[in-house]
């Protein structure tokens, strides 16, 4: 959705950006397990990237912002299984499983684990037509707030910016995060002013895009 | 098996029971392999991270025809150092020169290049990056102690899609002749992102 409070770009108020010396890639065992099953299942679940996302969104947005990362990962994990009716809520609190496995299409074994992780999941598909846009052309956004899962973030909407990249033809995840198919589009990397998006007394140095599917756009 | 189960239940954070209820269950029920669990984590803690991707900035700053495939083709120059995979499947590197800086973000969620970068730090993913990122990039610059000139244009990716940004860092003046290991030793993982810059040589930052 778009005007969710995971839609961050531009918010005011959340502080000074605070790095950590050496920060090691987990602070807590429980982040490894919790990264580590939310990875894990996606093969048994049979979700895809965009629906994981679209879980994480969704949930209440005080809980989205109070939440640490991988207790966001796991709240959208707990939820895409009880979608699935893979894990039921009885079981979680018991911490045993009271209930029958769905048949699931496979598990990941730790003989698979590195080629699963070398392959990735690429999401450029062949091009079912030519490009509408190319490097150079203005391009508008779209000005609508989208109630579902979208990846045009709130901060470029309805402004006008120039095409600098053509990747190629990628899974719409405005389809994708709903079961509704692939859908793919091209993708384009849409450069924006500071002032374009700011305003007049922004930072003239500062130029931002965004990758912005088809749909996403219309000639400026 | 490498669990880092303790004894005492008492002493568990919320979510540490979570998590252990959840591994519990999902075992039970045939969903997971724990044996496949302790592999994904020490592949992300010991093997994939920010090393990878410095070798891949010291090749470019050392051998022009790779730098050249490097920014015109990133997957295929990075697989032939052996890099590839999962979270970097469609990867654009773009390179830092003293007109332009570029810095990568996720305003979205946490988008990364995980294959050259490993996985990303909390403050990549948490709200003040994401926020400030696309609005005061020099802010946030200041923020990690870095100062650029006011006329050099800071070009901000922010990484919506599935494609994955990596910024090649300027090579630090005073390192004619230095071998790509050496040079790799300059390559920080925030050099990358572009909220800092490589290691001078002689130490500082």
């Amino acid at each position: 959705m778009t005007d969710g409070v995971h839609d961050m770009g531009g918010a005011r108020g959340f502080g000074k950006v605070e790095p950590e010396p050496d920060e090691p890639p987990f602070h807590a065992a429980w982040e490894r397990r919790a990264f580590a099953l939310t990875i894990a299942m996606a093969r048994p679940g049979g979700w895809n990237v965009d629906m994981s996302r679209a879980a994480r969104e969704s949930l209440p947005p005080q809980d989205y912002l109070a939440k640490s990362y991988y207790e966001i990962w796991l709240a959208g994990l707990e939820k895409l299984m009880a979608e699935r009716g893979l894990v039921a809520r009885d079981e979680i609190e018991a911490g045993h499983a009271l209930h029958p496995p769905q048949p699931v299409r496979g598990t990941l074994s730790p003989g698979d684990v590195a080629q699963v992780l070398y392959r990735g999941a690429p999401t450029a598909r062949e091009p079912t037509g030519p490009a509408r846009f190319a490097v150079g052309d203005r391009v508008r956004t779209r000005a609508v707030s989208v109630p579902t899962h979208t990846r045009l973030p709130r901060y470029v909407r309805g402004h006008v910016g120039v095409v600098e990249l053509v990747h190629g033809c990628h899974v719409f995840p405005d389809s994708s995060a709903l079961g509704a198919g692939e859908n793919p589009q091209w993708l384009y990397a849409v450069r924006f002013s500071g002032r374009e998006l700011w305003g007049v007394d922004a930072d003239p140095t500062t130029q931002v895009s965004v990758d912005a599917w088809d749909a996403y756009l219309e000639p400026a | 098996m490498a669990h880092d189960h303790d004894h005492d239940h008492s002493e568990l954070s919320p979510a540490q029971l979570r998590v252990r209820a959840l591994e519990t269950v999902l075992t039970e029920k045939g969903y997971v392999d724990p044996a496949a669990l302790d592999v994904l984590i020490e592949t992300y803690e010991k093997k994939v991270g920010p090393r990878n991707g410095a070798r891949v900035v010291a090749k470019a700053w050392t051998d022009p025809e790779y730098h050249a495939w490097l920014l015109k083709d990133a997957n295929p120059a990075i697989a032939s150092v052996g890099y590839a995979g999962r979270q970097g499947e469609h990867l654009v590197v773009v390179e830092n020169t003293p007109r332009r800086h570029n810095m990568v973000v996720c305003t979205l969620c946490s988008c990364y290049p995980w294959p050259v970068l490993g996985l990303p730090p909390v403050w990549y993913k948490s709200a003040p990056y994401r926020s400030r990122a696309v609005v005061d990039p020099r802010g946030v610059l200041r923020d990690f102690g870095v100062e650029l000139p006011a006329d050099t244009e800071i070009r901000v990716w922010d990484s919506t899609s599935e494609v994955r940004y990596l910024v090649l860092p300027m090579r630090p003046a005073g390192t004619d002749g230095w071998s790509e290991d050496k040079l790799a030793d300059l390559v920080t993982r925030d050099s990358m992102i572009g909220t800092g810059l490589p290691k001078q040589p002689g130490g500082a930052a």
